[in-house]
């Protein structure tokens, strides 16, 4: 293996000239093999974890309008949506049928629901179902604390009061303001992105932190959001995870050619090993398929996100990939790897051993 | 002392050949990326950073079909709703339709029709030689040309023969399954046994015609199967030489007999690929089927051993039958793009692999 890399799997903190040399020499393989060394030294002996969660949408309309995106409706459009308290009770309950622990809860930049809406959303959650309400993406708390005349410091600290848990890391893209400039224009820049995360952490709510391949940005602009990560992450400490996707480049005005398989077990394995401060590395199955998702558990990932017992976001691009519990067993049991399934702080629940 | 892995990677970088225990040792080596790297030393050692595809036309003449094998969803019984044969005029009208995107091979595969005669596809090959002089037509599997000689009374040497004569170039390597009688038995009894099967490439060989060979892997088949059938075309490649390329085909069980099976994983198509490239030691190019494998795994194969994307093919219904959401077919540029982006170097080959375009790796 290259002298670099090696130093790198045993620990050394990487610049980002590395990353950069990395990137553009490094042989694949090779990359794959320095990622699960960082992997098995930091979680020597964990299986594969994976989360039953519901991904709830409460609203798809949404004042972003961002590029990328196929979810969006206008109000008053023909097929746009508010979840009633009772629907969104409903498929919580369905989620809890199916062993689910978690939800998560996310909608559009909606004009008209306010930080009541929502404190009275996660009280009658929490009132009534044992469930981690993982809830809200940087972009909608910016949105809320608007809407609602405060600072995005008190809306967290309402909606934590009221029973938000965590929050996942959706809504970073590219933190880059080239890039964001745009694809989403109207959606809250990188450095607000960040504060908001590092508020979140500071009042004891963790987070995990996104990016997202494809959005026709550089190598440069992957370093930048790679680089603030990692710098909030050794201020902070509250990222719990780094997820990457690929943008999904269908029915929707950005189009564009995907990303393929190599380049994102590249970067994913990249990205294991500049983080050295983020705990879990997510494979993005959702985004990437089943197949691909497998191979990044060779990559440097030891966790592959949720079965989603519904996603609404990926599909309206018109990626459709399902999973079971069965099949996300199988599928980690086929990559040679122990299935598990964990929290949303990830503590494993439930190892399945061989049967 | 050296460790089992350690031996299996000495004896294939001193060239010498793996026997069966090292070859199942391969598919159980904990270490995926290890094994993908040495299957990729033997594929540079043998084609540098060349990666190779070319630019096709699949015809399915008919879809009606005697053998009806349980992993096929393509095959249909005469008067099913959507079976179909072409007729002559109409393979032609179709190959020349494909024309504008310089095709330099015709691909024709079809079902076992219970009533066409054999001069049906003596007449097929004649027109689409008459038509089409420059391209290259591979066409019938080793099982087709048993049926023929089944259908006409001719011996195997005689059908490949007169369809050498009206212009076929070469075999492709369909049909082959997995090569154990066992197996077949249950999966395919109306078809052409194992040694059958062999005998056709052999002759085929013998007459000076090319042929491909390959695995239907991920049905009823042990890892020790797969390797006893590797084995078994490694022997008749020692005696002819007449195998190309070896392509392992992973099963679709969606709308087949055996849709209660699940299709491989992603990991085990990369090791069966791995594999084959260290235990076929005599077979020159191992492909890459990304009809099959997917786009995506076939793109990441080229890390574990594979030399070739097989073709842009213009459309396929065979795999798509069985439930495929891979594209029908494929842009050159995409192919280019990829291969390019994974950093080898692509290059066009035509039918027998001679060289029709080396692009530029920079794009």
């Amino acid at each position: 293996m290259n002298a670099l890399l090696a130093e790198v799997a045993a620990g050394r903190r990487m610049s980002e000239e590395e990353l950069a040399r990395l990137y553009r020499e490094a042989d694949l393989l090779e990359l794959g093999q320095a990622a699960n060394r960082v992997r098995e030294r930091l979680h020597p002996g964990r299986p594969v974890t994976f989360i039953i969660d519901r991904n709830i949408n409460y609203t798809n309309i949404c004042s972003c309008r961002c590029r990328f995106c196929a979810f969006y409706r206008e109000e008053g459009a023909d097929d746009a949506y508010v979840l009633s308290e009772r629907e969104l009770h409903t498929k919580i309950e369905e989620a809890l049928a199916l062993g689910a622990t978690q939800v998560m809860i996310q909608g559009g930049l909606h004009p008209a629901l306010d930080i009541t809406w929502f404190e009275a959303m996660f009280r009658g959650i929490k009132q009534r179902y044992p469930v981690t309400v993982h809830s809200l993406t940087a972009p909608e708390v910016a949105h809320i604390a608007r809407l609602s005349g405060l600072t995005t410091r008190q809306a967290l600290e309402r909606l934590a009061a009221a029973g938000l848990d965590s929050l996942p890391g959706g809504g970073a893209e590219i933190l880059h303001d080239e890039v964001r400039g745009r694809v989403s224009p109207a959606k809250l820049a990188s450095q607000e992105w960040l504060r908001v995360m590092e508020e979140a952490h500071s009042l004891g709510l963790p987070t995990t932190a996104t990016m997202v391949l494809g959005l026709g940005e550089g190598l440069e602009h992957r370093i930048a959001h790679l680089r603030a990560i990692r710098a909030l992450q050794d201020r902070s400490g509250g990222f719990r995870a780094f997820i990457m996707w690929t943008y999904q480049p269908g029915n929707n005005e950005l189009r564009g050619a995907p990303v393929s398989s190599a380049q994102y077990l590249r970067m994913l394995a990249l990205a294991r090993l500049y983080l050295d401060n983020v705990p879990h590395v997510q494979g993005s199955w959702v985004t990437q398929g089943p197949q691909v998702g497998q191979l990044s558990l060779w990559f440097g990932a030891d966790d592959l996100g949720s079965i989603m017992i519904e996603e609404n976001v990926v599909r309206a691009a018109g990626v459709a990939y399902r999973m079971s519990l069965e099949e996300m067993v199988g599928l980690i049991r086929a990559a040679g790897k122990v299935p598990a399934q964990r929290d949303t702080a990830y503590r494993l629940l439930r190892v399945f051993t061989e049967d | 002392m050296a460790t089992r892995w350690e031996g299996i990677c000495e004896k294939v970088r001193a060239g010498q050949r793996l026997d069966r225990e090292e070859g199942l040792y391969c598919f159980e080596h904990p270490d995926l990326l290890e094994l993908g790297a040495l299957a990729r030393e033997v594929k540079r050692a043998r084609t540098g950073r060349e990666v190779y595809f070319n630019v096709n036309r699949h015809l399915n003449l008919t879809n009606v079909c005697v053998s009806r094998c349980k992993f096929c969803a393509f095959g249909k019984d005469p008067g099913d709703a959507g079976a179909y044969v072409m007729s002559v005029e109409e393979a032609v009208r179709l190959a020349r339709e494909a024309l504008p995107l310089n095709i330099t091979e015709l691909h024709v595969v079809s079902g076992l029709h219970p009533e066409l005669p054999f001069e049906y596809y003596l007449e097929v090959v004649g027109a689409l030689r008459r038509e089409f002089p420059g391209i290259h037509i591979q066409a019938f599997t080793a099982v087709e040309i048993q049926y023929f000689s089944d259908i006409s009374g001719l011996p195997v040497r005689e059908v490949l023969l007169r369809l050498k004569d009206a212009g076929l170039g070469s075999l492709p390597g369909g049909g082959a399954e997995i090569l154990k009688d066992e197996l077949r038995v249950t999966t395919c009894p109306r078809k052409a046994t194992s040694a059958q099967w062999l005998e056709v490439h052999r002759t085929a060989h013998q007459l000076g015609l090319r042929t491909n060979c390959t695995m239907l892997y991920g049905h009823i088949e042990s890892r020790a199967d797969r390797i006893d059938h590797m084995l078994a075309l490694r022997e008749l490649q020692d005696e002819t030489g007449g195998f190309q390329a070896f392509i392992p085909l992973p099963f679709h069980p969606e709308n087949t007999a055996m849709s209660h099976l699940r299709r491989t994983s992603a990991v085990e198509d990369l090791r069966t690929l791995a594999v084959s490239r260290l235990v076929l030691d005599n077979i020159d190019h191992i492909k890459a089927f990304w009809i099959m494998l997917g786009i995506p795994v076939a793109q990441v194969s080229l890390e574990f051993g594979v030399d070739d994307l097989d073709g842009t093919v213009v459309e396929e219904r065979i795999t798509h039958a069985a439930g495929a959401t891979t594209e029908v077919g494929i842009a050159k540029e995409e192919l280019l793009r990829l291969i390019r982006e994974a950093g080898w170097v692509p290059v066009e080959r035509d039918t027998v692999y001679r060289v029709v375009q080396r692009f530029d790796p920079e794009g």
